[in-house]
């Protein structure tokens, strides 16, 4: 494989200057050093990618994701390091910039056409291709400030998608349009990935880095925290996003009433063990059931709990939730140590690895505990198909004569 | 892997690889810079084009608009300088005369308005694709330069009405005029463009200095007056060291046929190119300043 994308040693740190104006800092020019404030938005980054491969760079916000994108398509300069390229590079940084508001369709088609760094002759080529992927025909001589934002963005996608880069830089901005051109969108960067094009995807929609991306890199304050297949990476993410998500809530909850602290009541145990009696990481044969053991201490007796159950594949999709209030089951006043089972006799689960959630609230709401993956377990196919759930269906073929 | 995927792979391994972005190097530089600038031409005449199109968009009478100012900043100096004051009396053709100081100096002004604001104006492109951003500032030269040229075609036809048409050497004159403009036109483009993306301050500053200037050069005066209360030589050659002047005054050679029994500097044609050989080395200088200063273009807007 060739490598497109050449990235040593990168950094590069920003300054943020509280003053612009020439009074401010004139007036400001000893003390300058006070007013200015450095971060690194990004640090040592080594980063080689290869043609062909569709990258997802995830991390939370502000994370250097959308720098380094920028870096790669050469829009911001390194301080140190190099980053180098191959071949032809189109940026979809931001659907429809350089789109004029007082331009029509058919102009801002030419103008952003001709930024992304396609001849004239080429536009012209494509032009008839553009608007009818845009599905906007009947408008495309209407300026383009009277456009709904669908209408605009659909317009600047299908500029974006006819360019014929090498590599592709996507920024947030898959998720347009109405549910049809979302797909038909989708199905173009498949063919793009079909043709052997390489693309790097900043997004937040874990959802679609699992499912259009080989790699995944996972950044944080700058730094690459994982490099590799995207069940890992997301695994990580996903599992730090819910660690922040818990401190954030037990702050918020001391802000808002810092004399009742929550009661205390957490899971300290949870085994998961088939009917067959394997325990630890279970592998259930179709149909097989599944055991799940848990134990509760709480520092107070506390009434009306609800524990939830979730079963979850290894991209985070729950695919089953449920809780004792949906069950309709009776919890107990929680004691100082508390035994849970819950059985599952007939799983319908479809061939692949799950991981069990478990969570712990209050009758109103609240939050006490909640477990991201409490435990795991592997569910067996015999082949016969595909996706989460175990059907059994019957093929038959009909009398073609009849009525 | 498919075919198309493994031709694709193969023919980017023959590629080189580059580096990101614009090369840096101060005089090394010089001729990517040029080279990719000249890529871009088609984009540039399409930037060019968005500015004049969009910019009389909605009215009713367009382009119209761009003769309609300069005619009423010659109405408001024929009769207030010419009428009131008494200067058409010593100045034969006044009309003729104010208005092709007013071509020659809208060009500029307009270069340097619009031009220091070309980058700022298109800071969402600058800070989401990669392209020369010379190519901004230039298309605010190329924008200004379209309107100058209708002007001109608006001179040159008043010529004709009042039957003083110019003929020979005298566009010789017009031709150097022109370069000047053009040239330190570009070159104060650029810098001040990536100037005022640091500090936005310049745009100001910069009205106000085409306020200033407009006195400073005999466009609404002529050179026959200023000679005639400013004795002192070193201040008359201080006064002609601006390439402004000496392109203004180049205008009214060519144009203002009724005014060649007046005084001219001596060495005019000496003078301009002097001025056109330093407006050059000066285009190159601000190109290179700006260069330079648009690697932190995109962090600073």
């Amino acid at each position: 494989m060739t490598t497109v994308v050449q990235i040593e040693d990168l950094s590069k740190h920003f300054v943020i200057r509280k003053e612009k104006s020439l009074k401010e800092r004139v007036v400001n020019f000893s003390r300058s050093k006070l007013h200015k404030e450095e971060f690194w938005a990004l640090r040592d980054i080594n980063l080689e990618i290869s043609s062909g491969t569709t990258v997802g760079l995830i991390g939370p916000n502000g994370s250097g994701k959308s720098t380094l994108l920028k870096m790669i398509g050469g829009i911001l300069q390194p301080d140190t390091g190099s980053v180098k390229i191959r071949g032809r590079l189109a940026a979809l940084l931001e659907l429809g910039a350089g789109f004029h508001p007082d331009l029509t369709g058919r102009e801002n088609v030419y103008l952003n056409a001709s930024i992304l760094g396609l001849s004239r002759v080429q536009i012209d080529k494509y032009f008839d291709a553009i608007v009818d992927f845009s599905g906007i025909e009947k408008f495309i001589d209407t300026q383009v400030k009277f456009y709904s934002s669908g209408m605009y963005v659909r317009l600047a996608f299908s500029v974006a998608v006819h360019v014929d880069p090498d590599i592709l830089l996507v920024d947030e901005v898959l998720a347009v349009g109405d549910e049809p051109f979302q797909r038909k969108c989708l199905e173009r960067i498949r063919q793009f990935q079909s043709e052997g094009r390489t693309i790097v995807l900043v997004t937040h929609g874990l959802d679609q880095v699992a499912e259009f991306c080989d790699r995944a890199v996972v950044l944080e304050k700058g730094h690459i925290v994982t490099d590799g297949s995207p069940r890992t990476a997301l695994r990580l993410l996903r599992a730090d996003f819910e660690e922040a998500r818990q401190e954030e809530r037990e702050r918020a909850l001391e802000v808002i009433d810092p004399g009742r602290a929550l009661p205390r009541a957490q899971f300290t145990g949870i085994a998961l063990a088939s009917e067959s009696g394997q325990t630890g990481h279970p592998v259930l044969t179709g149909g097989e059931g599944l055991f799940i053991a848990m134990q509760i201490e709480s520092e107070r007796t506390l009434p009306d709990c609800i524990i939830e159950i979730g079963i979850a594949n290894p991209l985070g999709v729950v695919v089953y939730a449920t809780n004792t209030k949906m069950l309709e089951a009776q919890v107990p006043p929680l004691g100082s140590v508390n035994k849970y089972n819950v059985f599952v006799p007939k799983q319908h689960l479809g061939e692949g690895d799950y991981s069990v959630q478990v969570g712990l609230t209050l009758a109103d709401g609240t939050e006490l505990h909640r477990v991201p993956e409490a435990g795991q377990f592997s569910v067996d196919g015999d082949g016969r198909a595909r996706g989460f759930i175990r059907l059994d269906p019957r093929f038959s073929v009909l009398d073609a004569n009849a009525v | 892997m498919t075919s198309t995927q493994q031709d694709r792979a193969v023919a980017l391994a023959e590629q080189p690889l580059r580096t990101a972005g614009p090369r840096l190097g101060f005089a090394s530089g010089t001729w990517s810079s040029i080279k990719d600038i000249f890529d871009q031409r088609e984009l540039l005449d399409m930037l060019i084009r968005r500015e004049l199109k969009a910019r009389y968009k909605d009215s009713a009478l367009g382009f119209v608009w761009t003769l309609i100012r300069p005619l009423a900043m010659l109405l408001i100096y024929y009769v207030a300088l010419g009428k009131f004051m008494g200067a058409a009396r010593q100045t034969p053709e006044f009309a003729i005369f104010i208005y092709a100081g007013l071509t020659a100096w809208g060009f500029y002004s307009e270069a340097l308005s619009a031009g220091t604001g070309s980058v700022v104006a298109n800071s969402g492109l600058v800070k989401k694709v990669y392209l020369p951003r010379e190519i901004f500032p230039l298309s605010a030269i190329g924008s200004a330069l379209f309107n100058f040229a209708i002007q001109l075609v608006i001179l040159v036809l008043a010529t004709v009405a009042m039957g003083s048409f110019p003929t020979g050497s005298r566009w010789g004159y017009f031709i150097g005029a022109t370069l000047i403009l053009v040239l330190y036109g570009t070159a104060m483009a650029l810098l001040l463009s990536a100037w005022n993306v640091y500090l936005r301050d310049i745009q100001y500053l910069v009205e106000i200095f085409v306020m200033i200037f407009f006195w400073v050069s005999p466009i609404v005066y002529p050179w026959a007056m200023f000679i005639d209360n400013v004795k002192s030589t070193l201040i008359q050659e201080v006064y002609l060291a601006n390439p402004i002047t000496l392109a203004v005054l180049g205008f009214q050679r060519t144009f203002w046929t009724a005014g060649d029994a007046k005084p001219v500097p001596d060495h005019l044609y000496f003078r301009m190119g002097i001025a056109i050989l330093i407006g050059i080395v000066l285009l190159w200088l601000c190109q290179r300043v700006f260069a330079r200063l648009q690697a932190n273009f995109a962090q600073e807007l």
